[in-house]
């Protein structure tokens, strides 16, 4: 009887998300924001990549609202995980030298190639959040290859609220020199070159940064155990 | 766009098959596969920033989170907490 009731609202649900999506053509241009960011993204920001010049100077607030969730979500884990008793220190069973040599030597490289994701956020696909899970997907690889290793946590903790400070200090920067939160103050350079954009590369970094952080605190705190 | 409905069907099967698993690793795998390939769904239409993140945080990051989480609680379905 209740699957059966269920399945008759479930049913229903669909039936009207159905009709409601049918009344909209797919594929039409329907606003002019859209066409506006495609034509004149480029002139207004000096960005190449339109995807950040959209999320980091048009819509740049709501990155920080996008941030802050993170932070938050990032400080609630803590919360729940680690209860302010110290960690249980387990003997710690060590991987095979093949395994974290590989790990090792991979390390660096996945880093790297994070980081070239957030700097070059700006000129090609990708940005902060993309290069900083990256870079934490590194820091995964050595805590499932290499046991027994640990971040900092109050390094990464003082790290992610530096990225958080920078960013807000230039949104009122913007405030002071241009009139509006998270203004370009900064010269805009020539578009496709590394040095570009005026802030969007330096608020990138500083995001990619503060998200590999964040990821990493709360890898630590998974893979860690308390009393 | 063949490829497309291949894609499409694998990760339909994929998800269904998360509900019906009882051993949740396997489950978390089979997430991790839906990411994946809606991943690759992303980059076929041209959205190259969110197939990388998708990539990033749904097939790695969020499965090694899942896979921590089974290891500390249990693994099966009908497994009482000891």
């Amino acid at each position: 009887m209740r699957k059966l009731v269920s399945i008759i609202l479930l049913g229903a649900l669909a039936f009207g998300l159905v009709q409601a999506v049918k009344k909209i053509p797919f594929g039409v241009q329907k606003t002019k924001v859209g066409k506006y960011y495609v034509e004149r993204g480029i002139e207004d920001t000096g960005s190449s990549n339109i995807v950040t010049s959209v999320v980091l100077n048009y819509r740049g607030f709501d990155t920080l609202g996008e941030v802050t969730i993170l932070f938050a979500g990032a400080i609630a884990l803590g919360a729940v995980l680690f209860t302010g008793k110290k960690r249980i220190e387990r003997e710690v069973y060590p991987a095979s030298p093949i395994l974290s040599t590989a790990c090792k030597f991979l390390f660096p490289l996945i880093l790297l190639f994070g980081a070239y994701i957030f700097i070059h956020g700006h000129l090609t696909p990708g940005g902060g959040f993309q290069g900083g899970a990256i870079a934490a997907s590194a820091l995964l690889l050595i805590f499932l290859g290499c046991p027994g290793r640990k971040t900092d946590g109050r390094k990464t903790r003082l790290m992610e609220s530096l990225g958080g400070i920078i960013f807000v200090l230039a949104g009122l920067l913007g405030l002071a020199y241009g009139g509006f939160f998270l203004f370009n103050f900064l010269p805009k350079g020539t578009v496709n070159n590394l040095f570009s954009a005026g802030i969007i590369p330096v608020l990138y970094i500083v995001i990619g940064f503060k998200v590999a952080s964040e990821i990493a605190g709360i890898l630590d705190n998974l893979f860690g155990e308390t009393e | 766009m063949a490829i497309a409905y291949i894609l499409i069907i694998l990760m339909i099967l994929c998800a269904v098959s998360v509900v019906f698993f009882k051993d949740l690793l396997n489950a978390v795998i089979a997430l991790a596969a839906v990411s994946l390939i809606a991943s690759v769904l992303f980059f076929l239409l041209q959205a190259p920033d969110v197939a990388m993140a998708e990539a990033a945080i749904g097939a790695a990051l969020t499965t090694a989170i899942f896979i921590v989480a089974v290891k500390k609680t249990k693994r099966y379905e009908n497994e009482k907490i000891s």
